[in-house]
């Protein structure tokens, strides 16, 4: 055995960088390969959020409410796929990870926490986003929603900005609820809800008579809201980067306060359960 | 001089107990460990062998104290330090259950950084050795518990650590297996200088079958250490004398008080009602008192036997009480 370890070693040890890629591409290809195994999770997953979209769209269309509507709700199931996969894929996911002890050799390697969690969030991207085109072209094609493609550039900046900036808030919320057990399952249970509401999943909240202007305010402070409000402005109403120069900057800033802080979060909590042996589940 | 793999200096950690009470897990704890060595943590339940482990690989941090690890600082220089190590508990099976024994082992070599040919032809040889390449593609789900352990061990190995933690290795394993593995992981430190093994275990067997040096740990405090030879030699003087006893089902704990008793343990067989008594006696002379006070309970003694010390009789002299009432004592509190 041990002549043969020898044999198989490598001439130095790999750098940290090499270790940290190594370890965030393989985390999230432990997420790709998962959903490759379980085809019909993913199915549900495109079919549930297709029949609450249409739902809406005909709550809308009884209302003769215009066409353009249709395609606010279709862009609103699109990214309702984002937000469930960051809430419980990310935000509790620390909690399975302790039950079967990979968060314990996630802290014996030697890699950041950090890696993990990126290629999470990684992995969850990659699912999602397949899943979340299904829902944007089969919804757009079954429920006639127009959709503006005449700045393709700027639609892609906005959706890439609004995805890292809800990621960045899962990575955060995944580091917070490092040291919860179940609790961080019901929290994710609870965030649904009033999120898709105060986001606007499937009804604009920015620059409409039904909310306050101080509910729209507090709103926006979710990146969800400011991103989906931009990819709607692009996609349905034809806007340019030029004309939502506001919500650019929104997610630019959410994405570099977010990352820096669940870095910080991460290492506090870590130190935090190294120091109260709340690593495993066992104790609790 | 061999060189120090792990060494701790009056280590010690607490933890908050139930109603505000603190619990001393480990008290002053001061080892040295070489390079080359198996080193045995022997102790009961709640001893602090855990504790120990996880503070050595970097899980935990001591309340005082200072471990090192291939000369590495436990806190100071933890990341530093993880290169070289690895940690496999007993009965847990870290890993992603839908995915495959080989992709699980491929995912932990991809947290050290493993290029993949290096990777591949490691798991091929841990897989082969560890008895297991005909499960490389099932779901680890699907593996039966003793096939997971063995999973759980290769992955300890996938890093070609220099210094490898096993927590009670070998827990809920058939007998067979548990031999194999022991087999495995001994050829390993005997095939390379370099590494060092640090395990902990119930089973005084396996301690004294696979370490070259044991401490023994009761209630976080080292309360022996010594290569398993000498820790017997130590008892020569003394004799465990066995007894069954048949009959009541009293317990024969306070047998102590004889002066020349040194400490006594008891095991019941539920099926036959024969309880077996170890009793560890200064002089040999002092077992007819034994006997006749177990006679006067309303008990029948059946056989008497001198045994050969074994390392459960070292613990016995030291603690006071065999290892499976400090266990049910710790259970029951
Ligand atoms: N995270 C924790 N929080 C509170 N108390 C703990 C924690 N970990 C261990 N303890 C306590 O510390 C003591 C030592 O526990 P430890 O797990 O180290 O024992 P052990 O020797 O490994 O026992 P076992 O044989 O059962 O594995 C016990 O009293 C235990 O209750
Ligand atoms: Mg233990």
């Amino acid at each position: 055995m041990a002549e043969v370890l020898r044999k198989v070693k490598p001439k130095a040890q790999p750098s940290e960088i090499s270790r940290n890629l190594r370890a965030a591409y393989a985390r999230a290809w432990v997420r790709v390969k998962a959903t490759k195994k379980e085809p019909l999770w993913a199915i549900a997953e495109i079919t549930i959020p297709l029949i609450s979209v249409g739902a809406y769209v005909f709550l809308y269309r009884a209302l003769n409410a215009p066409p353009s509507f249709a395609s606010f709700v279709v862009i609103g199931g699109t990214v309702i796929a984002f937000w469930a996969n960051v809430l419980w894929n990310m935000s509790a996911q620390f909690y399975w990870e302790k039950e079967t002890g990979n968060l314990e050799m996630y802290f014996v390697a030697p890699i950041s926490t950090m890696a993990v969690l990126l290629g999470m969030a990684l992995g969850g991207i990659i699912n999602t986003s397949t899943r979340a085109l299904s829902i944007l072209i089969i919804g757009s094609y079954v429920f006639q929603a127009p959709l503006h493609l005449s700045d393709p550039i700027a639609a892609l900046i906005v959706f890439i900005l609004t995805i890292i900036s809800l990621y960045a808030l899962g990575m955060l919320f995944a580091s917070l609820f490092m040291l919860y057990g179940r609790e961080a399952w019901h929290t994710a249970n609870l965030l649904q809800e009033p999120v898709y509401f105060f986001s606007g999943f499937f009804f604009p909240i920015t620059g409409n008579r039904f909310f306050p202007f101080a509910i729209q305010v507090a709103a926006s402070l979710i990146p969800l809201t400011v991103g989906l409000d931009a990819i709607r402005r692009v996609l349905v109403l034809g806007a340019g980067l030029n004309q939502i120069p506001l919500h650019v900057l929104g997610l630019v800033a959410f994405v570099s306060v977010l990352l820096p802080l669940s870095k910080k979060g991460l290492d506090f909590m870590e130190r935090l359960a190294k120091k109260e042996g709340r690593l495993t589940l066992r104790w609790q | 001089m061999p060189e120090l793999s792990i060494e701790t200096v009056d280590l010690t950690r607490t933890f908050k107990g139930p109603s505000n009470t603190t619990v001393k897990a480990l008290d002053r704890v001061n080892i040295r460990v070489n390079q080359g060595e198996i080193f045995g943590l022997l102790g009961p339940n709640g001893a602090g062998k855990t504790t120990l482990i996880k503070i050595l690989t970097t899980l935990l941090l001591p309340t005082e104290g200072d471990a090192y690890v291939a000369g590495f600082h436990v806190v100071k220089q933890a990341s530093e330090l993880r290169s070289f190590i690895n940690l496999v508990s007993g009965g847990e099976t870290p890993g992603y259950g839908i995915l495959t024994t080989r992709e699980n082992l491929w995912f932990f070599s991809q947290l050290y950084g493993l290029p993949r040919s290096i990777a591949n032809l490691r798991i091929k040889e841990l897989m082969d050795k560890l008895q297991f390449a005909e499960y490389a593609s099932t779901r680890m789900h699907k593996l039966s518990s003793g096939y997971k352990q063995r999973l759980n061990l290769a992955r300890g190995f996938i890093n070609d650590p220099k210094v490898l933690f096993l927590d009670e290795p070998t827990l809920g394993l058939d007998v067979l297996s548990a031999k194999n593995l022991r087999q495995f992981v001994k050829d390993w430190v005997r095939n390379d200088t370099e590494k060092t093994l640090l395990l902990t275990t119930h089973y005084m067997a396996e301690a004294e079958e696979m370490c070259d040096r044991v401490a023994i740990i009761d209630q976080g405090k080292i309360v022996a250490l010594d290569t398993p030879e000498s820790l017997k030699n130590k008892l020569e003087r003394r004799r465990t004398v066995k007894l069954e006893v048949r009959g009541s089902s009293s317990k024969f704990g306070d047998l102590k008080q004889f002066s020349g008793v040194l400490g006594v343990s008891q095991s019941q067989d539920i099926q036959s009602e024969i309880s077996t008594l170890k009793v560890l006696v200064e002089d040999e002379s002092v077992i007819s008192e034994v006997i006749s006070r177990i006679s006067q309970s309303g008990s029948k003694v059946i056989s008497v036997s001198k045994t050969e010390p074994t390392l459960e009789d070292v613990y016995i002299s030291l603690v006071g009480r065999g290892f499976e009432e400090s266990e049910a004592q710790s259970t029951t509190q």
